[in-house]
This record gives C-alpha cells, structure tokens and sequence, in this order.
C-alpha cells in the first residue's frame, strides 16, 4: 500500500496566507478583503506587502462580501477572508444576490472551519457551510486537506473565472501532499489503491482516512483512499470508477451528514450504480468547546471511526 | 420597426429645448412603465414612476457613459440600482438610452426574458452590473466598484441610488460607515426619499429620524434636492453633489420625490407600490401622460 509521510503539522490557514503572498507577486489584479481577522486568515503579509490593494473592511463581512462583488467589476480578483461561519451562514443572501447570481468573480476563502477550531464552541465552529455553498447554481466548493494543499489551491483558483467557496481550518494537522502540486480543480486525487472498500475523504479527515487504511490493511482489507478536495464540481468518474470496483463506500467529512460531501457521493451512487455507503460525518448537531483532538474522537471523526465505518460497509456489500 | 431611440447624450449643456426633450422623455417613460406593470398584471409603478426625472436626466445628462455596454465599465461612470424592484424605471431607459430595443419591453416579467421582475446580470441584460432586489447590498457592491476605479486610476464616478425604506437594512449601514471610514470620494449615492414603503409610510412602518443628520454623522457630504421630480432641479442638484467629489468624502444626495408621480391618483400613497393597474386606470393614467417619443 502506498504510504505517505507527513513532512511536519502546520495550520491550513497558513496554506492559504502563503498562496495569497504568491498572489501578491505574480496577480496584480488580486485584491484581499478581511473582516477584522487578518491574523486569524495569515493575511498578515499580503496586506504588509501590498497595502494598496488590502481592505480591512471590520466587523462587517456583508459589506465585505457587497464590496469584493463591486470590485469585480473593473477587473478585480477579490479574496475575502474570515471564519467559515461568517463567510457563509451570516451573509448567505449577500453571496447569493451579489456574487452567485450575479457571477462575480470573488474567491471566499474561510478558516476555521468544522470542529476543530475547538475552544471557542459552537456560535463559531460551522458544520453547514459546504451545504450552503454547494447549494448555490455556480458556486465551486473546495475544502483542502493540508497546508501544502491549501496553497496550492488559493493559486490556483485566482486563474479560474467564477465565483469559489475555499475552506479549510485552523489546526496544525499533517502536511502530507506535495509542495509541488498542480491543484486541477474538479479532480479527485486518489491517494491508495485498493480493492475492497473506497474511502472518499475531504478536508482534516484525509490524513485519517489513510491513517485508517494503514489499520485497515493490517486487518487485511484493501482500502481506496480518494482525496475530494473539490466538491463542487464533483468528480462523478473517479467516485464511479472506484466504487465499481470496491463496490462499498465510506465518506468522511468535518460537516453534518446532511447537506456534506457524503450526500453528493450518495446522489452520484444513486443515480449511476447504487452501493452500501457509510458516512462519518456530525449527525445533525452543533459543536461544542474542547480540543480539536477530544471534539473529533467525540463526534465520531477521526481514522478510528473510519475503521468502524469501513467495517461497517463491509459486510452490507 | 418603429425608430425610437433617442440619440445618446451629446452635450452637456441644458437649453430650453433640450429640457423640452427630456421631459417628454419623461413622460414617455411614465407611459412605458404603466404599459409594462400593465400587461402582466404585476411590478412596481409607484417608486419607478417617482424616479422617472433622476433616471432620465442621469443618463442622457449627468453620466458620461459610453453607448456599448461593458461589465468592466472602465472609462466611464457606471451606475448601480439597488432597490431592484424598481426596474420598470430602469429597463425603459435602459433601452430608450440604446442599450437594448425598446421592443424588448413587451418581455417584462415574461417568461424567458432578460427582463426580469428585478434586474439581473444573468440573462445577459445590457446596461446591467449586478442583480438586485434582495435590499440593502447596493450600497456594498456601488463601494466595491469605486474602489476598483480607484484602483485602476480611472476618474470616473459611481452613482447609485436606493431607496428611503431600504435604509432599514443593516447592511446599508456598515457600508456607509466604510464609505467614509476609507475615503470613498468617487461615488455619488441617491436615496429616493419618497417617505413610503409596501406596508405605509416610512415614519409608521419604521421612522428612520433625520436621515441628512445620520448620513453627515457618518461623515457624508449631503445634497438635498427637495424637487426629485422636477427635472431642472434635479440635474443642478446632481451637479452640486458632483462638485463636491473628490474631496475626502462620499457623496449623498437626498432626493425628495412622490411615489407614484404623473398620475394623479397613484401620488402621494404606498398603494401603488406593488400594484398594477388595471384596464380602466390605465387609460387614466395614459391619458395624463401623453405619447411623446412613440409607444414601444
């Protein structure tokens, strides 16, 4: 099974200052928005560098969102930057109107997402936000799943023409994919092959799912990892192509099970070739504080749960 | 096909007959929104009605615009509508300006139209920058293409306009607070100060107080212009609040109009909001505005 080494934890938010700082040198139509959290996004050294095209627009991210629309209009690429539940939920009507249905190219890229912001409890941690991004005609959804990732995904969608909802998290986590990276929007990235069950993880639960195979083949079941950094678009081909081998599928996300990544996979099952699913994800419930290590092993999200669930799907082949 | 559009503006300069012009322009308007909310049954006439002068002396006086329409809009002044639902106002003289044929006005509200019940950039409308009609993200979106204007060293200027009720919103206020905050010098946003609103009177539905007070204490430069629908005052009152750009501050103007304006039973109540007329109003109100430039 091929094995993948983690070269050092570091934050994916970390991933997406450094892609921005790349922005800065190589796009001078890049323009960055935050709402007053620019050390919480790394956006420190976009704004040091390039003052003249950073607003700092405070505490106020439905003007953030209205601003980064009308700065499209005369060729501007607009980041907005803050928590992912105030980039989706607190100014879903705003993206709505003015960035979806208007097709403005405005990239929100949001932090903190899912549990493992941790300490600060649920009035800030997001388990709905891929549900209402993906629900908008036009929207791109991407949720990277380590810094490396995460960088290269900020460069590339600044190259991409349309509206994209960027997620990713505040935690040190596994920095695994490579530096080098091409992040081909829309492609599933498969990450081991194997035979007897598919594990279709995005974002934080990537690192688990192939922690998770690693146990799973000492049990001797072959397991399929594929990463979904991308899940609107998703990528219909690799799901089907997987699945028609394995024939059983476990989908693991940071997010409710409601309106995630696993019900997008259900849906391509459902209508093309129907296959036992198990999903690891919340199920229906706020968050609540701790460390993001304890929240996971809480709600059920970390390689552990994956082993179960893979386990699980087994036997309903 | 009947040719009536109108030359885009060519001068700057206002004479007796060119004002003769625009007011039958005016009023040719009036009659295109009564048509349009008409013939569906539905739409807004009163606030569109009440903004007929601005809308026409915006875009055959104040704006300089170029004729062809690009989303970019760059080397020329753009303009933004925030309170949507007034786009019978709009697409009238959207088309009467060239942007589109005036035929096209039959479509309102049809079904496979691009001219929506609320103005969106996405069924490719000419002469539209961003959709509207969920309130309150005019103000935002107007701000957001100043300051790329500014960005891209482009001189010209942003218009916008809402409306008083739609001030109601939360996020008009951040904006505005941002406006100021950061020097946004190139935009000139107009509040149709009509003092109503679908449910009654703004002072009933919800009173906003001193709306001059609370633009200047958010550190606006207020131009009021008390005759919204008197087309001479409103191009001086535009051209005051556009001598005052440039200078550190963003720009409001207050313009005081009636909802419902040029027919005579429409005036001076919320009735007219949401409602068309019906057969036998309509001939009234017609008759109270006679054709000028032609009926599309």
């Amino acid at each position: 099974m091929k094995t993948y080494t983690n070269t050092g934890n570091k934050d994916t938010r970390s991933g997406f200052g450094a892609g921005l700082t790349e922005l800065g040198k190589t796009h001078e139509n890049v323009v960055a928005l935050c709402a007053d959290l620019i050390g919480s996004l790394k956006m420190d050294d976009f704004k040091a560098n390039h003052p003249e095209r950073f607003f700092q627009v405070g505490i106020a991210e439905a003007n953030m969102i209205g601003l980064a629309a009308g700065m499209t209009i005369g060729g501007k690429i607009p980041f907005t930057g803050t928590f992912a539940n105030f980039s989706t939920g607190r100014v879903y009507d705003q993206i709505r109107q003015s960035v979806a249905y208007s097709n403005k190219n405005v990239k929100i890229c949001a932090s903190h997402a899912g549990l493992t912001l941790g300490e600060d409890g649920a009035t800030h941690q997001i388990l709905e936000d891929i549900g209402l991004m993906k629900m908008l005609p036009g929207m791109t959804v991407i949720n990277t799943c380590d810094y490396n990732q995460t960088k290269a995904a900020t460069i590339a969608i600044a190259d991409y023409e349309g509206p994209v909802y960027l997620r990713f998290g505040r935690p040190k986590v596994a920095n695994f994919t490579a530096e080098d990276q091409k992040f081909e929007i829309g492609k599933a990235v498969q990450l081991t092959e194997g035979s007897d069950v598919t594990i279709i993880a995005t974002g934080h639960l990537v690192w688990e799912a192939l922690e998770a195979a690693k146990t799973l083949n000492e049990k001797g079941i072959s397991a399929e990892v594929i990463n979904i950094h991308t899940i609107k678009p998703l990528d219909d081909k690799a799901i089907l192509k997987s699945v028609a081998k394995t024939k059983c599928v476990v989908t693991a996300e940071e997010h409710n099970y409601l309106g995630g990544l696993g019900e997008s996979v259900a849906r391509v099952l459902s209508t093309n070739q129907p296959a036992p699913q198990e999903f690891v994800a919340t199920q229906d419930t706020f968050g609540e504080s701790g460390t993001p290590e304890l929240l996971m092993e809480k709600y059920g999200l970390n390689a552990e749960a994956i082993v179960k669930a893979s386990e699980k799907v087994l036997k309903r082949k | 096909m009947k040719s009536l559009l109108l030359q885009p503006k060519t001068t700057h300069t206002l004479n007796m007959s060119n004002t003769q012009q625009l007011k039958d322009l005016t009023t040719q308007v009036r009659r295109d929104i009564l048509r349009m909310v008409h013939k569906v049954n539905s739409g807004h006439p009163g606030g569109s009605l009440g903004c007929a002068e601005f809308f026409v002396a915006l875009y055959k006086e104040i704006m300089d615009r170029k004729d062809s329409f690009e989303m970019d809009g760059i080397g020329e002044d753009l303009f933004f509508l925030s309170n949507g639902h007034i786009s019978p106002v709009f697409y009238s003289v959207l088309a009467r300006s060239g942007y589109f044929p005036v035929e096209e006005l039959n479509t309102f509200r049809l079904i496979d139209s691009r001219l929506q019940g609320h103005p969106t950039t996405h069924e490719g409308l000419p002469g539209i920058r961003v959709a509207s009609g969920s309130l309150g993200q005019g103000f935002s979106v107007a701000l957001g293409a100043a300051q790329t204007k500014k960005l891209n060293k482009d001189q010209h200027l942003i218009y916008s306009l809402h409306g008083d009720g739609e001030l109601q919103e939360g996020q008009n206020w951040e904006a505005i607070m941002y406006a100021a905050g950061n020097n946004v010098d190139n935009i000139i946003s107009t509040i149709d100060y009509n003092g109503q609103q679908i449910d009654g009177p703004t002072d009933v539905v919800l009173p906003m107080g001193n709306l001059k007070e609370k633009f200047e204490a958010f550190g606006w430069t207020v131009v009021d212009i008390l005759q919204g629908n008197n087309i001479e005052e409103v191009l001086k009152g535009m051209a005051v609040a556009k001598s005052k750009t440039g200078q550190g501050k963003p720009v409001c103007v207050l313009l005081h109009t009636v909802m419902g304006n040029g027919v005579d039973f429409m005036m001076h109540t919320h009735a007219w909001h949401g409602k068309a007329p019906n057969d036998e109003q309509l001939e009234i109100a017609l008759k109270q505005n006679p054709e000028t430039l032609g009926d599309y």
